[in-house]
Order: structure tokens, then C-alpha cells, then sequence
């Protein structure tokens, strides 16, 4: 069995060395430049706290339409459950892109929607949707809408009815179940939901570039641009290691928040 | 009409207020839940009914004529039937090799205890909490450092995958090791099977499903993938890669035809899935 330990050992070097490779900067001299990551954050302040604003905004959508969702397909859906569960996943299997660029038809300007919100003057005649703040925020929730709705199901259904009946018996009322029993219960799921979306939402840079303008680019247009447009490695770089020691610091402060045994639980 | 209802309500206000209360709570709770199930199908629904449009011009955002040529003809885009290929071959290979890979990590964390064992278990951790950009731009650094001997194209792709890969098939299978019931390889050890064959014939079977399941997971994951993909392709196209670039300029209703094929082909399995899982949920019912 020692032969198992040298195959996991493959991977795991490479991912030391990739955490670590970054810090350096290829191709230009390795000379301590501190100054990339203060250049980078002054430079790119604004996309950064942009995506981090995205992306919570997202999240919270996520949690309003994933909860009720995850809710009824544990409790009420029946025999139809797996069913459900099915349509939850079924975004997956359509490629990414594409249905992002899905979204590029229904918020069309000649479209439905944009048609009936102009006629009901909820836009005025030139609105818009694509192009705004709101197509590349709806773009990030749908697309991580299953990673939300999916860790809080898996809680849900996970809960033992006893417990509800329990609480019944003790004369809490369906509001006071649901705070006192379901809520708590469900919080793993949550949490975890809430992390599964959070950071892959930060670093989205395919919403912003497909249903946005230069002025929704997140953290993650930047970093893709210098990388692979400008070819300024040390401030990608420096960039992509800047988001993750952010995200970082928000796991941390959110593991203090709700416990840190909820994290990795 | 308020009053007769409060007068026809009041003896027994309470279970009435409430009984109505639940019946609100529950059916808007249904209307919610399906609407939700509506927006998430949208786009799907988009996505196969553009694949039978006839577009008026280069553009294939306004619905304009049904037709079928798009399916018959669904490479008749320059590099679309390359690029398909070449997300099958990496999708196919890096399965494989990561599965592999990971099974074994998961046996390895689950049944061993060894130095670093928590910190294993933080790295195979650490690729799904970070952003996908940085995971791909992290590996580009390295690419990019060994310029001589690492060209980027099919390879880099290929390590890149089996690299975000891994890490969801150790958790698919580690979940179904934690609730494995040991005895069973004891019995076959009893009976005296050596350790190769007990893993063979009792281990591996029973660790099959999870197996299947973590690799059909990754298979999607890798043709779907285009964040870490793009940025260490180099020349090579794949399918997410040739959508990006048609996206800049007008995407052809193929782009839509290949997505739907694909969506097509996992939600049979899915449905099959179900409907199998469906059936023998019944049988071990009929059964007792």
C-alpha cells in the first residue's frame, strides 16, 4: 500500500508547486517586487470591490430562490422528487457558455422581455437590459443557482421529521418550527451553499464579458486580460493572488461568524 | 362578504385562520418553487428551440423560420467538428486518469494514516474553494516558466483537467468509504482471499457506483470547462473555446445544436437514472 502514497504524492506536488508558482513571476526577473500587488490594487480597486459586491448580491439571490425551492422539493415534491432534482441539475449539461449566451436571446432588445418592460414603462423606450449591471448579476445567479439550491436540499432531506413533530407537540406554531427547528437544521447546507457560490461568483469573469460592457469587468476580466491580452504576467498574477488572499480573509472571518466546525463539517 | 366570513369563521377562528394560513403558505410555497424551476429552465428551453431557427442574418438572436437544417448540417461551421472532438478526447482521457488517481487518494485518506493526512486533505480541498481563474492562472505561471519543454496545447490541458477533477472525485468517493462496512473485506480475508484479491472482488465492486458517478461527474466537468481550459490552451480549440470566439463575432445556430445534443445526451442518463432508481425503490418495497 505504499505505492498508494507515491500516486497521491504526484498531484499533491503539483499542487504546491502551482500555489506557489504564482507568487513568482515568470519570464521577468524574480526581484521581491512588492510594489505589483500595491500597483495592482490601486490600479484595479474598483473591479475588485465590483466582483465582491457581484458576487454577494448574487449570493443572496441565490439563497431567496434556491431555499424555498430546495424546501418544497424536500418536503412537499413527493414521488416527484428525484425528478426535481433532475431540473436543479439540468443547467449543468447545457455548456456553460452557451446558456449564458442563452440569456443573450431572452434579454435581447428586440426580445419579450425587454418589449413588454418597455411597454408596462418599466423602462423607458431606449431601456435596456443587456448591458447592465442587472443582465451580468442575473447571469452569475442563474448560473449558480444548483450550487446553492443543492447543499441546502441535501440538509433538508437529511432532517428527521420527528423532529418537526416534536416541536409540534410542544406547542411551537409552523413560524416558530420552521426559526426554531428547520432554519437551524438546514444552516450546513446553507453555509456550504452560500460558500459554492460566493467564490466562484468573485472570480466570474463570463458574465461580465458576455452580457456586460467594460464598465461591469470584474476582477476576473482583468486578470484574463493581462494574462492572455497585454501579457503582463506580475500584475495577473499578483491580481489573482490578491482575490484569493481576499477570499481568504472573507472564509476566515465567515468561519468565525458561524463556526468553524460548519465549514469543514 | 368579510362579515359573513368572520361569522362563519368565529367558533372555531383559530384552526380556521390558521388552516387557511397554511393553505396559503403552502400553495404559493408550490407556485414559488416551480416559478424558480422555470427560470433555471429557461435558457435550456432558448438554447434547443434557437438550434431550429433559420436566422435572417448572421445573427441568430430573433426567432424567424423552423427548420431542421441546422442538425443535419451541424458541422458545416469551419473548426466547430474539431473543436467537439478534441473536448471529447481531453474529456475522455482526463476522466480516466483522475478517477484513477483519485480513487486511490481517497483509499489512501480514508483507510491510512499517514503524515500530512490533514494537509492531503486541505489540498484536495483547496481547488474547489478557489476561483477558477486562479486555479487556471496559477498553472499558466507554471506552463509559462518552463517555456522550452512545455509547449501549451493538448497536454497542458490535459494536466489542467485531471488536476480540478481530482479533488470531486476523492470527495464523491470518500463520501462512500466513510459509510463502507470494513467486515465485508475481513470476511473475504477469512476466507482466505490475499489483499489484491479481496480489493478486486469485494472492495472495488462495492466502491463501483461512487466510482461512476465521480467519473461521469468529471467527464461534465471537463467538457464544460472553459475558465481554466482558455487560459492553458495555447492553439488547441475546444468546444467552450470555439463558443468564446464565435461569441465576439455572431454565433452560429450549430453552437446551439452541439449544446443541445450534448444536454440530450446527459439528461437521457439522467432520466434513466431516475427512472431506475424509481423502479427499485418499488421492487424493495414489493418486496417486504
Amino acid at each position: 500500500m505504499l505505492w498508494l502514497a507515491i500516486f497521491f504524492l504526484v498531484p499533491m506536488v503539483f499542487l504546491g508547486y502551482q500555489s506557489l508558482e504564482s507568487g513568482l513571476f515568470p519570464h521577468f526577473e524574480f526581484t521581491w517586487q512588492w510594489s505589483n500587488f500595491s500597483d495592482a490594487l490601486s490600479g484595479y480597486h474598483t473591479q475588485l470591490i465590483r466582483s465582491f459586491v457581484y458576487a454577494g448580491i448574487a449570493t443572496l439571490a441565490c439563497l431567496v430562490l434556491a431555499y424555498p425551492l430546495a424546501y418544497w422539493i424536500a418536503f412537499r415534491a413527493g414521488p416527484w422528487r428525484n425528478l426535481f432534482l433532475l431540473f436543479i441539475v439540468a443547467p449543468f449539461f447545457v455548456t456553460y457558455l452557451v446558456r449564458t449566451l442563452a440569456w443573450l436571446n431572452i434579454l435581447a432588445d428586440q426580445g419579450p422581455v425587454v418589449r413588454v418592460l418597455r411597454d408596462v414603462h418599466v423602462l423607458g423606450p431606449d431601456g435596456r437590459l443587456l448591458a447592465t449591471t442587472f443582465a451580468v448579476v442575473a447571469g452569475i445567479t442563474y448560473n449558480f443557482l444548483p450550487f446553492m439550491a443543492l447543499p441546502i436540499y441535501v440538509s433538508l432531506e437529511q432532517m428527521d421529521p420527528r423532529l418537526l413533530e416534536a416541536s409540534k407537540d410542544l406547542y411551537a406554531s409552523s413560524t416558530q418550527a420552521f426559526l426554531r427547528v428547520t432554519l437551524p437544521l438546514s444552516m450546513p447546507g446553507i453555509v456550504a451553499g452560500t460558500l459554492l457560490t460566493f467564490i466562484p461568483a468573485a472570480g466570474d469573469f463570463i458574465n461580465a464579458a458576455l452580457l456586460g460592457t467594460p464598465k461591469q469587468a470584474m476582477i476576473g476580466n482583468v486578470i484574463q486580460a493581462k494574462f492572455l491580452e497585454s501579457l503582463d504576467y506580475p500584475t495577473a498574477a499578483s491580481l489573482s493572488f490578491i482575490l484569493m488572499g481576499t477570499i481568504m480573509i472573507m472564509l476566515l472571518i465567515y468561519a468565525k461568524v458561524v463556526g468553524s466546525e460548519r465549514l469543514t463539517g | 362578504m368579510t362579515t359573513v366570513a368572520e361569522t362563519l369563521a368565529r367558533p372555531s377562528r383559530a384552526s380556521f385562520a390558521s388552516r387557511a394560513w397554511r393553505f396559503v403558505a403552502r400553495h404559493s410555497l408550490t407556485v414559488y418553487a416551480l416559478l424558480v424551476v422555470g427560470y433555471l429552465m429557461l435558457p435550456i428551453v432558448v438554447v434547443i428551440l434557437f438550434s431550429f431557427n433559420h436566422p435572417t442574418g448572421r445573427f441568430n438572436y430573433v426567432w424567424h423560420k423552423f427548420t431542421f437544417e441546422n442538425w443535419i448540417h451541424w458541422n458545416a461551421v469551419l473548426g466547430i467538428q474539431g473543436a467537439v472532438e478534441k473536448s471529447l478526447e481531453v474529456a475522455a482521457l482526463a476522466t480516466i486518469v483522475a478517477t484513477a488517481l483519485g480513487t486511490l487518494i481517497a483509499l489512501a485518506i480514508v483507510r491510512h494514516r499517514f503524515a500530512g493526512r490533514g494537509a492531503t486533505n486541505v489540498l484536495i480541498f483547496l481547488p474547489m474553494s478557489t476561483p477558477e481563474i486562479v486555479m487556471g492562472s496559477s498553472l499558466l505561471a507554471l506552463f509559462l516558466n518552463d517555456q522550452n519543454t512545455i509547449q501549451l496545447g493538448f497536454w497542458t490541458i490535459f494536466i489542467a483537467h485531471v488536476m480540478f477533477i481530482i479533488s470531486f472525485v476523492v470527495v464523491t468517493v470518500k463520501a462512500r468509504l466513510i459509510g463502507f462496512d470494513r467486515h465485508l473485506e475481513e470476511a473475504a480475508m477469512d476466507l482466505g482471499a490475499n489483499e489484491w484479491v479481496t480489493f478486486q472482488k469485494v472492495t472495488l465492486p462495492l466502491l463501483a457506483p461512487a466510482i461512476l458517478a465521480a467519473g461521469l461527474l468529471g467527464f461534465a466537468l471537463s467538457i464544460d470547462d472553459f475558465v481554466i481550459t482558455y487560459l492553458n490552451a495555447g492553439p488547441v480549440q475546444t468546444f467552450p473555446i470555439f463558443v468564446w470566439g464565435v461569441a465576439r463575432v455572431a454565433v452560429p445556430p450549430q453552437v446551439n445544436v452541439v449544446a443541445s445534443g450534448i444536454f440530450l445526451v446527459a439528461i437521457a442518463l439522467g432520466l434513466a437514472n431516475v427512472f431506475w432508481q424509481y423502479r427499485a425503490a418499488k421492487s424493495t418495497r414489493g418486496g417486504t
